[in-house]
């Protein structure tokens, strides 16, 4: 009964959505508040009506009712609980309900909460969301409704890929659908901003907490991915540029640009036209990575079961939705305003070098997920690209924009001192070479473009601190004046200042783990010794483990440095029987920072003796990777409890006006 | 100064565009010198021999992994062969292979011929969906006439198995 009502739930949305967008656009049309609430109330709804269907699903997998197809696909009696919740969203049409649900759920919250909006641009961007959401709903419904039932039931499911069955996953999906769908708000503001055929600091303002959240929760959910992939898929490494992974960071790094130019407009009302560009980009690069992941035209570690007819439809939404906004925009852009003027060396120029190189980084990740796609085109032989292409061509733009990141913020608006900017920096330009000499004269082999890597880390980091530094007159006032006036900045400032800082822990991780990891593989019978750089792992004792729903062989690896112990790994190999799939658990030792990571391989037999092939790596300074993208995320939810106190207040008289100044 | 424009907004559009020019030029140029040198090609065994791929050249080989055909040996070394109607080709792998690497499945490896015409992979590469097939292999073995069919090929999943 309950899938049946979730069903019914699922297309009472597909029409709620359709009558939200009605009746808001009518509601515009006429200007007839009573039109335009009903418009709202059906947002509400709408969004009622999908967090029913999911209940509804949920129940069905968390009780296993079998007779739901989905179910029977996807789960299984002897799973553990969080991984029948987590099954929910772990396959296809289930991951649709979910997407459906933070979208309907994002426009319920601009319907009911966007209290600080315009009516007309209120109903506008309720209009778009109502859109949208009829769009993605009735894909769901029609194409891929996940509580169908079947005619007869199995008595057992099949179960969720085991790959999937793992904390880190059943936790990521929802933050990386929240940060995709989060975009559609930015897009629904960008649309409802053209429609209206006004741009401003004010529009800017509106944006930014929605394009701020959804940059944070994305930031969250692709760390979280790549650290499922790090320890899950046994493979030693955390990125692989695989299509998927680049499906994520295209909205990412269009989000980014966005945050960058948005505050341009917000405090001087110039690139106006560019930020629209880029708030409809960001929503475009998450329905294209909805597409690439769910089409299956492109092969990736990650991919959902292929359907090309679903890819198909997929596509003409994204057709629907991007070809309707960027026609709007080049309709519209034309005749937005230019705003105010700003010298070549302002804080405006350093913040639109900086979307110039975050996008034209985006545009060699977008050229180098589609070539297969374009190369098989056009002359149907299949070719691809892996690391060494990025390496070549994103690494190097990011490490401009990075290398003039902690000038920035020195700058002044309009017109800057950049030998001022460049002398308060000197300190942090001398420690963070430094570190990259250090780091390039301990390590063995010397390898120079890591420890420029480091070095450009520790600069990012040493440059921010420098520009907090400046900012609470560290040297000229005394230490009781610094701390009252660290006190008083605004929570914006602290956020950027961790999300910089972030960036060059990343940075910092991502080029020492990359130059200096550590590898080693041997079959090991019980007692043998494998050396991991100053590390000995031995191999004391494999024995069987029995899980929830799988059989395990785990081995107890003991580390020691010196003669001492530092810890024991436990890699595994899991046996799923229901799938009949084996699946490696890695061990992932801490000492400090790095990792100790250990694959236990399968069981080989040489010459009656019963052997091991073992591979271990160290990966050094790995913590930094993740640990880096957190702080990020953790200085956008900074920024954004700054944005939401001052929400719908007036300015202070300090902060610098709003409007944008007139041209001197 | 005389050259520069004289609006205020004109020289700004200027300023502008001596910004982006220089910037979009380089990552063009990257972009352009990246893909000419670090493409990887897709070949199957019978592709592969038709295009003489010469001894050394990095490139993926993907098709089924021959029933059988699958030597692990003690010092860690697996000897596999892949094929596609047409032809078969031998591979040697040092390494720990992915979970989902079966025989009779598809797979696609990362590597090179050595002059003995064997291929040596330096990566078996576990891009699958659940039903084992990688999309490149898909396509190969169609071209190949040895594809039998989506209802088939699961049938086959399911007894391999089983």
């Amino acid at each position: 009964m309950t899938a049946e009502l979730g069903s019914f739930a699922l297309i009472l949305a597909l029409v709620l959505s359709l009558a939200q967008a009605c009746l808001s656009i009518t509601g515009r049309i006429r200007g007839s508040a009573a039109l335009t609430g009903a418009g709202e109330g059906a947002a509400a709804g709408a969004f009622l009506a999908v967090a029913c269907a999911f209940t509804a699903l949920m129940i069905a997998f968390v009780t296993s009712d079998f007779s739901v197809v989905n179910v029977a696909e996807n789960s299984h009696t002897a799973k553990p609980l969080l991984y029948k919740i987590a099954g929910v969203w772990g396959n296809h049409d289930g991951s649709m309900v979910l997407w459906c649900l933070a979208l309907t759920g994002f426009g319920a919250v601009i319907a009911l909460g966007g209290d600080g909006l315009p009516t007309r641009l209120k109903a506008n961007a309720v209009a778009s969301q109502g859109v949208l959401g009829a769009m993605f709903l009735a894909y769901t419904v029609f194409a891929s409704n996940p509580l169908l039932r079947v005619l007869h039931p199995p008595v057992e499911g099949a179960s969720l890929n085991p790959i999937l069955q793992d904390p880190f996953l059943a936790i990521h999906p929802p933050f990386l659908y929240s940060g995709y769908v989060g975009m559609s708000v930015v897009y629904s503001l960008a649309i409802a901003a053209l429609i209206e055929g006004r741009i401003d600091a004010a529009w800017a303002r509106w944006v930014r907490p929605w394009a701020l959240a959804s940059w944070s929760l994305l930031t969250i959910g692709i760390t979280l991915g790549s650290f499922w992939a790090y320890y899950e898929l046994g493979w030693g490494g955390w990125w692989a540029w695989d299509p998927v992974e680049n499906a994520s960071f295209m909205p990412w790094l269009a989000a980014t640009a966005l945050l960058h130019s948005a505050v341009v407009t917000e405090k001087r009302g110039a690139l106006s036209a560019w930020t629209v560009f880029l708030a409809l980009m960001a929503f475009t690069f998450s329905m294209l990575g909805a597409f690439l992941v769910r089409s299956g035209v492109l092969m990736s570690v990650h991919a959902f079961a292929v359907n090309p007819q679903r890819g198909m439809l997929l596509l003409g939404i994204l057709g629907v939705a991007a070809g309707s906004g960027f026609g709007l925009f080049a309709w519209r852009a034309p005749s937005l305003p230019g705003g105010g003027l700003f010298a070549p060396i302002s804080r405006e120029t350093a913040l639109v070098i900086n979307n110039l190189f975050i996008s034209a980084a985006a545009v060699t990740v977008l050229l180098g997920t589609l070539y297969p796609l374009i190369r098989e085109a056009l002359t149907s032989d299949m070719a691809s690209f892996g690391g060494p292409y990025y390496t070549l061509t994103f690494v190097p733009l990011m490490a401009m924009v990075l290398l003039i990141l902690p000038i920035g913020p020195l700058l002044a608006w309009k017109r800057a001192d950049l030998y001022g900017a460049l002398q308060r920096l000197w300190v942090a330009a001398l420690l963070a070479m430094a570190a990259g000499a250090l780091v390039l004269l301990i390590n063995q082999p010397h390898k120079a473009l890591a420890a420029f890597g480091v070095a450009l880390g520790a600069w990012l980091i040493a440059g921010t601190l420098a520009e907090l530094a400046d900012r609470a007159h560290v040297g000229k006032a005394g230490p009781g004046e610094a701390m009252r006036r660290l006190g008083r900045l605004p929570r914006g400032a602290w956020g950027m200042t961790l999300a910089h800082i972030g960036m060059g822990v990343f940075v910092m991780g991502a080029a020492f783990e990359t130059a200096w990891r550590v590898e080693a593989s041997k079959v090991m019978g019980l007692g043998d010794h494998l050396t991991l750089g100053v590390y000995q792992l031995s191999l004391d004792s494999v024995g069987p483990f029995e899980g929830p729903n799988f059989a395990a062989e785990r081995g107890m690896v003991t580390v020691t440095k010196d003669g001492q112990t530092v810890c024991v790994g436990q890699p595994a190999r899991r046996f799923y029987p229901v799938q009949r799939q084996t699946l490696s658990k890695v061990a992932i030792c801490p000492p400090g920072i790095s990792d100790i990571y250990i694959v236990l391989g399968e069981r080989r037999d040489d010459s009656g003796r019963p052997t091991w092939l073992v591979r271990a790596y160290w990966n050094r300074w790995s913590r930094l990777i993740f640990f880096g993208p957190l702080l990020m995320a953790l200085g956008g939810v900074v920024s954004l409890s700054d944005r939401r106190l001052r929400f719908g207040l007036p300015q202070r008289a300090t902060k610098p006006a709003v409007a944008p100044e007139p041209a001197e | 100064m005389t050259l520069l424009p004289k609006s205020r907004k004109a020289r700004r559009r200027l300023a502008m565009v001596a910004l982006a020019a220089p910037i979009l030029g380089a990552a063009v140029g990257l972009t352009l010198y990246a893909m000419r040198n670090t493409v990887s090609l897709f070949y199957s065994p019978a592709e592969a021999h038709a295009a003489h791929v010469r001894p050394g050249l990095t490139f993926q080989l993907g098709g089924l992994v021959a029933q059988g055909s699958v030597v692990k040996r003690p010092d860690g070394t697996v000897d596999f062969v892949i094929m596609d109607r047409a032809a078969r080709d031998s591979v040697v792998y040092h390494g720990d292979l992915p979970d989902l690497f079966r025989e009779g499945q598809g797979v696609v490896t990362k590597g090179a011929y050595r002059p003995d015409g064997v291929f040596e992979a330096s990566e078996v590469l576990a891009k699958h969906d659940e039903k084992y097939m990688p999309r490149e292999v898909t396509k190969a073995l169609k071209a190949s006439g040895e594809w039998r069919g989506d209802e088939q090929q699961a049938a086959r999943a399911a007894a391999a198995g089983s």
